[in-house]
């Protein structure tokens, strides 16, 4: 059994015990734990269940390659799930409950799976569910997603907040171990601004456990030593709990800093930040990650990576089992049987893979301390099921014949160590194949580049494949000077620590144990614990001609999910490789992509949540309407009254009150939102000629154009009302969302094409507040204002006029998107409220009332007018919506006059517009596709036209509506069908889309 | 995450303060133009490997568009220039044949 033990524990405070939860038990660990630390230390051995076939797991790791215990924490709105155990610090109160099982994480049904793993290999899913076709989205589907993912999605909101950081540094050294500390150092010696993250709550990394001396001092004093001077340096920024999460283009690092999950009660503040770094160099002092061995079993809980059993003993004083047995291809694993040894505990073999000619310091070590090594040995299998009994000794050489079992409750595995090579690969780092070691290093002559085109990343000490205290220090040293010197720094004046080394014995390449295991044990053989691949699965997949590494692993899920295959990926692809005869390089492997571990969701959005996401454009009328009952729509990132909505009635019996009191009465719309762009200069009108389809420059000043405005390849962009203010200026009203696009176009063609000419545009939109006074009795509510004249003679319709109105100055457009007597009165944003005050008064005795976009939108629809947006979706020319008459011929060029002429724009097969009645009075839903005679290759319905804007008419008393149907304006008094998605056909007859009003004699009073 | 120096006002941020607007040094055609000519304006880019000279527009700043050359595999930025111009300036090519001998991009290597 696991167990605290009565001594050590270098990370604890056993004076202060802390109580926690797992799956509703109370247990106890100390100050320092880790959670893994703590399950471990009150034996709990079983910590989760797999993904695929629900096998029961153990704690594997010590760290952030933890692919096993991943659990839920906390609960409501503190709740998270996938939380490594090995990386979550203890605190008091934590709560902590496994996954993946149902209903208890001892007793599974979800574990029949693995009776019948032999038929559930790798694309067992794909295979399995493709037939019968129907069967998928009611039957396979539904299943499938209930069992698939890992943990459950918090189910409120997250009381915790976040935030964004930037920071600016010469070098940044992503690593805090004794490789990262010495680059540190020396970059910093040379007068660099540094900062150093370490994701662990500790600084020295791996050195702190595997001990040395560095200039004849304990590496732990060095260690202490050299944090306190690096703190005490103006010119370096050091972090704990601060991962480097992600490299990106010239030197952009992300880092991901935990604050309080360690003491969430007690801290005060964010929860996660996230630094936002723009680094001159960056260092990877990422270390190494020590990879599993494969062999039969070697997922029963207690098998676990030899660094991990030295750190629980050595870091948490936490024996993983009494009787612990070593397999190993290296040298680094004798550490682990030695510090068992001097722990207390029982090592009953080393079972090591190689046959070397003579012994290593550290083998002789071992055997010194009486510690049984079998070479040329591995394990045939592992016995036991929810956890570890004993092992099966094999020779590494054959087929897993058993020469005998080994009662033992814990397994110790090392396959030789990977440098974490993951940031120096975010941005484009190449990687190398070392032999000797059987890894991947970083490929220094192919480094990131910046934007300078030299090279802002390096690696430095085991994340650059060097081994041994002497060589990592000598390494990082140089490393951290050179980073300094290319940017200008002088070099440090101090040379690289002297640190002790001791010679290991060469590593031997060990794929599968024993080399020539038979299918039984391949398929019992984990290569990835997360997602339950094993080796017989990467066999199968390049069997099957998944061939390529990345295939292969999107086709077996090998290195998916939480843990990214930190642990699987370099034995995944040995395997693939022999699979498929090549070397290891030419298999490659797959991409890394950052984040190096995963990165809370709250962190990315930082403080970019409820009303800070996304600001909301308001008007000067904005409160008004909120305080009159206006039901908001968003348009942009504008809010717009879509109606105001009174006492008693639905958001739909105001729309309709709205619209019959615009025609009978006086309706007031807050149109301030809609775009104003000021064109200025003496080629302001040769400038409008291109840009709007009509012609722009004959415009006279004081009277207003309608125009319309195509991209370059003759799709509608735009429309709006064109006013000439004087000699050479403009004034161009755009739709509420395209006053920013507008604005850009004109400024992209201004500055990048027509750079000579003589214009100058600028956006006037919040300048405004402008007010639409609508209907029969507009002309008497400004009247009764007093001031200017807005009689018919004076101010003519599509005219305007600059002028004073109830004491405010105003700039009054005779314009109707109504088809009323209507004005648009545009005043000072500061304004806006007074004047709206001030008709709103007038207006009581002429039956005024405010309008929404809805009621906006059903009197241009009765009228026949188009709405960007409804009427256009980036594919329909003014040519489709019967505007001709908008597109000049008199001009030899405007953007889209060339694209109009091309083949399929000037197809007569292009639908065209209608208005569209149904028979029956009824409303079309919108959208809705006209359906024709037979079926298209697809065996789809033929179409023949669709639905562009539908309404229910108050003053027509029917369902009005506007479409584009092929050959439509020739088809007159048609009746089409529109099967809507309710089921009901609904029957419409082609007509003029003018509905109300043809002749326009209301607006010309 | 790209860092570029806007060449009108001189401010070197990061990408997010500008926007990408493709291919740079595209000849207009207009209505005499032939269909050919038309769809190679509208549609036909360069798509290289190595040098590119794109048109960047400093969105959040300054507003003004202009051109940055550029290696589209190791990120590196040549340098940036004003975009009213139609060809990129001798002294960017200069650099970019020094950098990537044997270089060839559209008629302007």
């Amino acid at each position: 059994m696991s167990t605290r033990l009565a001594t050590g524990g270098r990370l604890i405070d056993k004076g202060k015990a802390v109580t926690f939860t797992f799956n509703g038990s109370k247990m106890r660990g100390f100050a320092g734990d880790t959670l893994a630390s703590a399950l471990l230390a009150n034996d709990q051995m079983l910590v989760g269940r797999s993904f695929k076939y629900h096998r029961p797991r153990g704690i594997v790791a010590s760290g952030v390659e933890e692919p096993n215990a991943l659990v839920n924490l906390g609960t409501e709105g503190t709740f998270e799930p996938n939380q490594r155990a090995t990386t979550t610090e203890l605190f008091d109160g934590l709560t902590a409950a496994s996954q993946n099982h149902w209903p208890s994480l001892e007793f599974d049904v979800g574990a029949v799976n693995a009776k019948l793993s032999r038929f559930m290999p790798a694309g067992f899913y794909y295979k399995m569910f493709i037939h019968p076709r129907p069967l998928w989205k009611h039957v396979y589907e539904p299943f499938i997603r209930q069992a698939a993912g890992l943990g459950k999605a918090p189910k409120g909101r997250d009381d915790d907040t976040y935030e964004h950081f930037y920071a600016f540094c010469d070098v940044l050294v992503i690593g805090g171990g004794i490789a990262g500390l010495t680059a540190a150092k020396a970059a910093a010696a040379s007068g660099a601004n540094v900062v150093v993250l370490e994701q662990t709550a500790h600084w020295g990394g791996r050195s702190l456990v595997d001990g040395g001396t560095v200039d004849a001092k304990p590496v732990d004093k060095v260690v202490e030593q050299m944090v306190s001077e690096l703190s005490d340096m103006p010119n370096v920024t050091m972090r704990t709990r601060t991962m480097g999460a992600g490299v990106y283009d010239h030197g952009y690092v992300l880092g991901y800093e935990r604050l309080s999950d360690h003491a969430p009660h007690s801290t005060s503040g964010p929860r996660h930040r996230l630094w936002r770094i723009r680094a001159g160099h960056v260092i990877t002092a990422t270390g190494a990650l020590e990879r599993p061995l494969s062999f039969a079993g070697n997922d029963i809980p207690g098998v676990m990576l030899a660094s991990a059993v030295r750190d629980y003993v050595s870091n948490y004083g936490v024996s993983v089992g009494d009787r612990t047995v070593v397999v190993t291809n290296n040298d680094d694993a004798y550490r682990t049987a030695i510090a068992l040894k001097t722990a207390g505990l029982t090592v009953p073999v080393v079972l090591d893979a190689r046959v070397t000619p003579i012994d290593s310091p550290l083998m002789s070590e071992a055997k010194a301390a009486g510690i049984k090594v079998l070479m040329g040995h591995g394990i045939s299998k592992v016995l036991g099921g929810k956890r570890v009994t004993g092992v099966a000794v094999c020779s590494q050489a054959g087929e897993g014949a058993v020469l005998e079992e080994i009662a033992c409750d814990a397994v110790a595995m090392s396959g030789g160590w990977s440098p974490v090579v993951h940031l120096w690969s975010h941005c484009g780092g190449k990687l190398l194949w070392d032999t000797d070691f059987a890894m991947f290093r970083p490929d220094v002559d192919k480094a990131p580049i910046g934007a300078d085109g030299r090279a802002f990343v390096s690696p430095a000490g085991a994340a650059n494949g060097h081994f041994g205290l002497s060589d990592i220090i000598g390494d990082a040293h140089a490393v951290g000077a050179q980073a300094a010197t290319a940017l200008g720094h002088d070099a440090p004046t101090s040379a690289a620590p002297e640190a002790d080394s001791v010679d290991e014995a060469p590593m031997a390449a060990v794929w599968l144990m024993p080399q020539g295991a038979g299918k039984t044990l391949r398929a019992k053989a984990w290569l990835d614990y997360q997602n339950d691949v094993k080796v017989s699965d990467v066999q199968l997949a390049a069997q099957e001609g998944f061939e390529s590494v990345e295939h292969a692993k999107r086709y077996t899920t090998l290195g998916m999910a939480t843990d990214q295959g930190k642990l699987s990926n370099i034995n995944g692809l040995a395997i693939l490789s022999d699979a498929l005869n090549q070397p290891i390089p030419q298999t490659g492997t797959t991409t890394f992509r950052p984040p190096y571990t995963p990165i809370s969701m709250g962190a990315i959005a930082g403080e970019a949540r409820a009303e800070v996401f996304q600001p909301i454009r308001r008007t000067p009328l904005h409160d008004w309407h909120d305080a009159n009952g206006a039901d908001w729509e968003p348009v942009g990132a504008w809010r717009r009254p879509y109606a105001y909505v009174r006492d008693g009635e639905t958001v739909h019996d105001a729309v309709m009150r709205e619209t019959k009191n615009v025609r009978e009465n006086l309706g007031l719309l807050d149109a301030s939102t809609l775009g104003k762009i000021i064109v200025k200069g003496s080629d302001a009108g040769r400038f409008l000629d291109m840009l709007y389809t009509n012609m722009m420059s004959t415009l006279k000043p004081g009277k207003c154009r309608y125009g319309l405005m195509c991209s370059e390849n003759g799709f509608l962009i735009d429309d709006g009302v064109v006013a000439r203010i004087d000699e050479d200026t403009w004034l161009c009203h755009t739709t509420t969302g395209g006053a920013e696009s507008i604005h850009q176009h004109m400024e992209e063609w201004l500055q990048t094409e027509w750079w000579n000419w003589q214009v100058y545009v600028a956006n006037v939109t919040e300048q405004y507040a402008q007010i639409a006074v609508v209907g029969p009795n507009a002309r008497k509510a400004l009247e009764a204002l007093g001031g200017m004249d807005v009689s018919k003679e004076a101010l003519g319709f599509m005219e305007w006029a600059d002028g004073s109105l109830g004491g405010f100055d105003v700039r009054a457009y005779r314009i109707s998107f109504s088809g009323e007597l209507s004005y648009e009165i545009a005043v000072r944003a500061s304004e806006g409220q007074a004047f709206w005050d001030a008709l709103m008064a007038v207006g009581a005795s002429l039956g005024v009332m405010p309008y929404g976009t809805e009621t906006l939108h059903i009197l241009r629809a009765e009228k026949g007018f188009i709405m960007i947006g409804d009427e256009t979706d980036g594919t329909v020319i003014p040519q489709d919506l019967g505007l001709h008459w908008a597109l000049s011929k008199k001009k030899t060029d405007y953007l889209g006059k060339r694209a109009h002429t091309r083949s399929h724009m000037a197809d007569p097969e292009r639908w065209a517009l209608v208005g569209l009645e149904t028979v029956d009075g009824s409303v079309l839903p919108d959208g809705a596709y006209a359906v024709a005679d037979g079926e298209n290759a697809n065996g789809q319905r033929n179409v023949q036209g669709r639905v562009t804007s539908s309404y229910h008419s108050p003053n027509l008393g029917k369902g009005i509506a506007m479409g584009l149907v092929l050959h439509g304006p020739d088809r007159m008094g048609e009746i089409v069908e529109f099967p809507g998605t309710d089921g009901t056909v609904y029957k419409a007859k082609i007509v003029n889309p003018v509905f109300f009003d043809p002749e326009g004699e209301k607006q010309n009073v | 995450m790209l860092i570029l120096t806007c060449p009108c006002c001189g401010v070197t941020s990061e990408e997010t303060e500008f926007h990408a607007g493709g291919e740079a040094h595209l000849t207009r055609f207009g209505p005499e133009s032939s269909d050919a000519e038309f769809e190679g304006y509208l549609f036909m880019r360069e798509n290289p490997k190595g040098v590119h000279f794109e048109r960047w527009r400093h969105v959040y700043g300054c507003g003004k568009w202009f051109h940055a050359a550029r290696c589209t595999t190791t990120l590196e930025i040549f340098g940036t220039y004003t975009a009213q111009t139609t060809e990129p300036p001798q002294e960017i090519r200069d650099i970019i044949a020094r950098k990537r001998p044997g270089w060839s991009w559209r008629a302007f290597s």
